[in-house]
């Protein structure tokens, strides 16, 4: 199974309602198509760092899918259809969260070897970049 | 025509100050240090824009791994994360 992250911005003069039925449309192609949305973000109206056509501002929202990626296909194709969307973008994420997870797991094995044979590494820590520091 | 042994020095892309003159000198000792390792970051997300903004310059340009001071592949990790922020308006191309 696959994960991805699919993030839209719409115009900013987006309604609640368009979004909530935009947002009811897309869980309802995923799940026909054997994906499940695991998680809706949505962060409301921000500023663009740059103008995207006529827009300074966007509504974003943030998908998490969990599927085979067939699904992916139609969500970007309803994205692009859609006129209240402005720009989109998917992100396939399980192979970097595992291998965030893989190293994860090297520091605190390495970590715990460190402080089996003995925690005085710590000691010798020179700290001469001070002027922040303020020993009593 | 150029000869063959002679040395490309325009591949050193001379564009401006090579550090922000606000940035700190860096030590003749070779120190290397970064956010990444001490805040024990494995995952470089592109939402994350504060932690993507300390990579670039006051332009907008991502900082070179020299400056920075991180390892190689989190230098991938980290361009990558902040060309996906540019592409959905997190991140600016240019700063104008």
């Amino acid at each position: 199974m696959r994960t991805y992250e699919i993030v839209f911005i719409t115009a900013p003069n987006t309604t609640e309602d368009d979004l909530t039925k935009l947002n009811s449309q897309l869980d309802k192609v995923v799940t026909d198509l054997g994906g499940t949305i695991t998680k809706t973000d949505n962060w409301g109206r921000k500023k663009l760092a740059y103008k995207i056509g006529k827009y300074e501002e966007g509504v974003y929202v943030v998908l998490y899918i969990e599927g085979s990626g067939k699904e992916i296909a139609e969500v970007e194709r309803r994205l692009r259809v859609n006129d209240l969307v402005i720009r989109h973008m998917t992100v396939r994420t399980d192979e970097d969260i595992k291998r965030a997870a893989k190293l994860k797991a090297k520091r605190r094995v390495s970590v715990k070897a460190a402080s089996a044979t003995g925690a005085d590494s710590e000691a010798d820590d020179d700290d001469d970049d001070g002027g922040d520091e303020f020993d009593s | 025509m150029p000869r063959p042994n002679e040395r490309n020095d325009r591949n050193d892309r001379n564009d401006g100050p090579r550090r922000p003159m606000n940035a700190p000198m860096p030590s003749s000792r070779r120190r290397r240090s970064s956010k990444l390792s001490a805040e024990k970051i494995d995952y470089i997300d592109y939402k994350d824009v504060k932690l993507l903004q300390s990579f670039l310059t006051e332009n907008g340009k991502i900082l070179p791994a020299r400056l920075s001071g991180v390892s190689a592949l989190q230098q991938r990790k980290i361009a990558e994360a902040i060309k996906r922020a540019r592409t959905i308006a997190l991140l600016p191309y240019v700063q104008a």
